[in-house]
């Protein structure tokens, strides 16, 4: 039977180290709401939508009531609208209707974010997704909870260039549009090489065409758990540091798959996979960056943070993947710098550059993420940085994203402050070396070659 | 077919004072609710007390014991919480 000192471990990860379910994320499919009228197209999304997640929070804060766990996010990720809108829009206007559409319909049924605003144009680009790409400053503009994203690459198909040049411009036009909120809007932008069709964590989930009608996924959390645990194994050597982190990975992974299960039988929606993920938050005790410190850096950047950060990676899959029956989207240490307190010190000490984030994005899920930059930077630059890290990924194969938020109206040295989860950032220098004769090459890098590895 | 168990784990913390257990034992009682185990210990010198019960039987359902518990524990000045036993033999059994 359960002991009470075990009930006091729980229950003091959820009080004190901010254990919490990130996020119980419903994929619902939109495929059979295909029409080519826009109104009835429309028309049927807020139907399906606000019929399939209609339960979803209540059955959400039932769980956290019956369980003491907070869950944080409730969200639904959708097919990609690009996919589902290409024969009811002509043009990006007609795609900002079904922004809108999901925005209705996300309010209507009381999530936090609604993803799937995407296109997959990792090898070529249909009217559809070019559409849909040029619509997305204006749609994240006209709305509030809803969330873009665009997969320009893959290790089996190389690198969309087009589509990466194009995605600079976006980027820029969406900070643009939306510069009264500080750019708010890059902050619900993701570029993706090697995108899952599974992943539950906002900005880039979408319910992929490989997926059930609907599904269930759940993204676990837990920095907080792994670091007071990692304080009490102070000097101890690698073996020790790594078995600790694999142990608390795992207990904070079972009560994701709790959550999950429960979650799926009580909606009737069958269970997907669970995200290993430590996702932190602004919250003090929250923080990724906070672990690197505790394995033994002086701040997350410093020499060494590469590889803390691999190890810590693969110790939370490993500890994980044997607590849940099924494993998918990100799966991974996030390094989000806005959303985690010990990442913002960081970059205020002048320890982690944008150089060293991408180095560290080789070895982490997922990417370059919610990293405020001049609103000054070129589209060029910002298509540069996309390249770079969506080649990391295509040679390593993994997924890599992008998530910058060049803040109009602002410089080096200033702070830009999101709110909520989002957080704040100080906006950190980008290298002003030109790349512009690159990136106008046009056209796609080949895929890779899958052997001679070194 | 017999109705099976629903564990309930009841963690009652706070200041130490006369008549907690009875008070919730009480309330357990007087409810239907069944006590399987009980254990107590001090924490950083607060009263830290866990009982594992049996609510199968129970008049009331889960929702209401948590909520009736959370306000017999504002009464008594202790704080008291109701979770489903799962969360506790998922993360600590395999």
């Amino acid at each position: 039977m359960i002991n009470i000192w075990e009930v006091n471990e729980t229950n003091e990860m959820i009080e004190k180290e901010n254990l919490d379910v990130r996020t119980i994320t419903l994929g619902i499919s939109l495929l059979d709401c295909i029409d080519s009228d826009l109104d009835k197209l429309n028309q049927k999304i807020y139907n399906k939508i606000t019929t399939v997640a209609k339960d979803l929070v209540a059955v959400g804060k039932e769980i956290e009531n019956n369980y003491c766990i907070p869950i944080v996010n409730k969200r639904i990720s959708v097919t990609p609208i690009a996919l589902v809108g290409g024969a009811a829009c002509k043009c990006p206007e007609d795609f900002v209707t079904i922004a809108k559409t999901l925005d209705d319909a996300a309010k209507k049924v009381g999530v936090n974010f609604i993803g799937g605003y995407s296109a997959l144009v990792s090898k070529g680009m249909t009217t559809a997704d070019e559409n849909l790409i040029r619509s997305i400053p204006r749609a994240l503009a006209a709305t509030d909870f809803v969330c873009s994203s665009v997969n320009v690459g893959s290790t089996k198909t190389g690198i969309n260039m087009d589509a990466v040049k194009l995605m600079g411009e976006i980027v820029k036009e969406t900070a643009e549009c939306t510069k009264e909120l500080d750019s708010l809007g890059c902050a619900k932008l993701v570029i993706f090489c090697n995108a899952p069709d599974d992943n539950p964590f906002m900005a880039g989930a979408f319910h992929g065409v490989t997926e059930a009608d609907a599904i269930i996924n759940v993204g676990v959390s837990g920095p907080g758990v792994v670091k007071t645990a990692l304080s009490k194994v102070r000097g101890e050597n690698f073996e020790v540091l790594c078995e600790t982190i694999k142990k608390t990975a795992f207990k904070v992974t079972r009560v994701g798959q709790l959550v999950a299960k429960e979650a799926s039988k009580k909606l009737g929606i069958p269970f997907g996979i669970i995200d290993l993920s430590l996702a932190p938050t602004p919250a003090i005790g929250d923080s990724v960056a906070d672990i690197l410190c505790e394995i033994g850096l002086e701040h997350a950047g410093a020499p060494g943070t590469t590889a803390a950060l691999a190890l810590l990676n693969d110790q939370v899959k490993k500890g994980g993947i044997m607590a849940s029956s099924y494993v998918g989207g990100l799966s991974g240490a996030f390094i989000p710098v806005s959303e985690d307190q010990g990442m913002i010190n960081a970059v205020e000490a002048g320890a982690l550059t944008l150089e060293k984030l991408e180095a560290m994005t080789c070895v982490c899920s997922v990417g370059l993420d919610m990293i405020a930059i001049p609103g000054s930077t070129k589209a060029t630059t910002i298509s540069g940085i996309i390249a770079d890290e969506m080649a990391i990924g295509m040679i390593n194969q993994k997924t890599t994203a992008v998530r910058l938020i060049p803040v109009i109206g602002k410089d080096v040295g200033e702070i830009v402050e999101f709110g909520g989860l989002l957080g704040y950032a100080p906006i950190m220098p980008v290298n002003q070396f030109s790349c512009d004769a690159f990136v106008n090459r046009g056209g796609r890098i080949p895929a890779p070659i899958h052997s001679f590895k070194n | 077919m017999e109705k099976t168990m629903n564990k309930v784990i009841i963690t009652v913390v706070g200041k130490d004072t006369v008549g907690i257990i009875a008070k919730v034992c009480t309330y357990l009682a007087e409810n239907g609710a069944n006590v399987l185990d009980i254990s107590q210990t001090i924490v950083s010198g607060y009263f830290n007390m866990m009982m594992i019960v049996d609510l199968a039987h129970a008049r009331k359902r889960f929702g209401d014991v948590s909520r009736e518990m959370d306000a017999l524990g504002e009464e008594i000045g202790v704080s008291i919480k109701c979770q489903q036993e799962e969360i506790f033999e998922k993360m600590h059994r395999i």
